[in-house]
């Protein structure tokens, strides 16, 4: 008789196996599901904490709607041609050597430029193409003047530039287990039907890719969406992206500082991200039917 | 026939290393340039010569680098790595314990679990730092402390994810209740179990997860900037405004950095260790979501 058993409520051991959760969700209490609270219901709330409708109204001021629009539309195509461009690079890989040095040094390097900040790449661009970059000097004095017209590395048409930096190694990233879950028996089952290959990507690898691939596009778009770090090293003023307008009313570096206008613009991005993340996790249910 | 077939999948094959060779070319010119430019930009002197000097004056900054290590530290180099290690080590002691707990005891809450950690993937971190602001600049910056070693407690979120992933695939590979319930009737404690039967059965995934949150935490800018402390990134766009050569000499060290530590990673993850060691890979596989912007 050396333990005694736990306390016995109705026939049932009382467990306290929970208090062992505690600490973790006493954090993501703290640090994750309190901000996200303050942001929820603060932006229903002005200076004086009185109720407001005013911070979601002011979501229709010409300048937020512009970078609503500017930055739904790099999302986009960063997206668009970041999948495209990806998902051909990913299928590169997948033809090679499974574990091979070049598919793990691909690999490795994508989850770099993927998850590293965006300011370093944001640097790269400036070091090579920018005004002072060696590629735009070599172009220039062989008279190709790329920046001729304005120096676009520094407005939307740079961004989307960088932002595909970091969104075709993402693509590899999400689309390569879906290329690894092709089986080569449904090509060779196409050809002993008489399908050519146009009739194997038409009909059977297509179909089965193509909610992996639109799913993954949804994500690039997630991502790009929620971009800050890039756009504010490569463009310090004006703000086009909807992440510099939250920061923007943050600080008081342009006008008033207004946080709870902050905090509506905040529930504008969660909203669209949702969404998003939503068509992703459904695409991403029927791909798991077939891969 | 059989020679027709034969041609057919010869001409396939040099097609397909066609399409091969001209990709990864394009990516390297498109990936490698960039990088290779930012060597060269950061060895360029003043009359177009070959220099170090950027690289020598990176110590000359005491805003950037000043080695004095501490509970506060002012130079941004220093802060981003104190807080690299921080954030490691606050995540694995939150996660960790939890993940296994909740596998042993409350099977029930791994749903919770799961929702919860892949949550901040869709919080974009501006959007964090809009909650945290109040947080930090009513409570912990009054109560607790101003360092900028606070930032470490918005990490652990930030890597949560990713971490959860890493640390998931793990604990899926090894059969966490029959190990710990040997373990258990041989008299371990939960602490012995947890540190001499867990933790070095899930060694590959705990590296996994800590080179990953360094790596996230060496590049993280949005929530420090907009919190208004100085870390490594956000000393890196201010110094670029004034002295571009060293901004980008450290932002390429920063980034060669994380490569190795990423190769590390592939390497340890891929090196066949057991049955079913598949799951313990480095984060390439399995889905996968960018911080980089």
């Amino acid at each position: 008789m050396t333990k005694v058993g736990r306390p016995v409520l109705g026939g049932r051991r009382l467990s306290l196996d929970w208090v062992g959760t505690l600490p973790f969700f006493v954090y993501v209490l703290l640090f994750l599901l309190l901000p996200t609270a303050i942001v929820a219901f603060g932006a229903f709330f002005d200076a004086n904490n009185a109720f407001t409708l005013d911070n979601f109204a002011h979501l229709s001021r010409s300048y937020v709607v512009k970078a609503t629009v500017d930055t739904i539309g790099i999302s986009a195509v960063t997206a668009i041609v970041g999948a495209t461009l990806g998902a051909l690079l990913a299928y590169a890989i997948v033809t090679g050597r499974p574990n091979g040095v070049l598919r793990r040094l691909v690999v490795s390097a994508s989850g770099v430029l993927a998850q590293f900040g965006g300011v370093t790449l944001a640097f790269a661009f400036i070091a090579s193409i920018g005004p002072a970059g060696f590629v735009y000097l070599f172009f220039q004095s062989h008279g190709f003047d790329y920046y001729a017209g304005s120096i676009w590395l520094f407005q939307i048409p740079g961004l989307v530039l960088v932002y595909l930096y970091f969104q075709i190694p993402l693509m590899v990233l999400v689309f390569l287990p879906a290329l690894d879950g092709i089986k080569p028996q449904w090509r060779e089952a196409t050809e002993s039907l008489g399908g050519s290959t146009w009739h194997y990507w038409r009909h059977v690898a297509g179909p089965i890719l193509f909610p992996a691939f639109l799913g993954a596009t949804l994500l690039l778009f997630a991502n790009a969406f929620s971009a800050y770090a890039t756009a504010n090293a490569l463009i310090n003023q004006g703000g086009p992206v909807l992440a510099q307008q939250i920061a923007g009313a943050l600080s008081s570096e342009v006008g008033a500082v207004e946080p709870g206008f902050a905090k509506a613009i905040a529930v504008e991005m969660i909203v669209i991200v949702t969404l998003v993340t939503i068509g992703y996790s459904l695409l991403q249910r029927r791909t798991a039917k077939w891969l | 026939m059989a020679v027709a077939r034969q041609s057919l999948y010869r001409s396939r094959r040099i097609k397909l290393q066609l399409f091969r060779g001209v990709t990864f070319l394009l990516a390297a010119v498109f990936f490698l340039v960039p990088i290779i430019a930012m060597l060269e930009f950061s060895t360029r002197g003043i009359h177009g010569e070959r220099t170090l000097e950027y690289w020598r004056s990176i110590f000359s900054y005491p805003d950037l680098v000043d080695f004095n290590f501490g509970p506060a530290p002012t130079a941004a180099i220093d802060a981003s790595l104190e807080l690299a290690l921080v954030t490691s080590l606050a995540m694995l002691v939150l996660l960790v314990p939890t993940m296994v707990w909740v596998r042993l005891k409350l099977r029930r809450l791994s749903r919770i679990l799961e929702f919860i950690c892949l949550l901040p993937l869709t919080i974009p971190a501006i959007v964090l730092v809009v909650g945290l602001a109040p947080l930090y600049n009513h409570w912990l910056s009054t109560y607790v402390s101003d360092s900028i070693l606070t930032l470490a407690l918005a990490y652990v979120v930030l890597v949560l994810p990713y971490c959860y992933r890493a640390l998931d695939a793990g604990l899926g590979a090894i059969d966490v209740k029959t190990l710990s319930e040997a373990a258990r009737s041989l008299g371990a404690s939960w602490f012995s179990v947890m540190w001499r039967i867990i933790v070095p059965n899930i060694s590959n995934a705990i590296l996994n997860a800590t080179l990953l949150s360094v790596a996230l935490v060496l590049g993280e800018y949005t929530i420090a900037n907009n919190l208004l402390y100085n870390n490594l990134q956000v000393e890196l766009v201010h110094l670029a405004r004034a002295n571009a050569g060293v901004s980008i000499a450290i932002a390429v060290a920063s980034l060669l950095f994380a490569f190795v530590l990423l190769i590390a990673i592939s390497l340890v993850g891929g090196r066949p260790r057991r049955m079913r060691s598949e799951a313990v890979t480095n984060f390439g596989t399995g889905p996968v979501q960018g911080s980089a912007g």
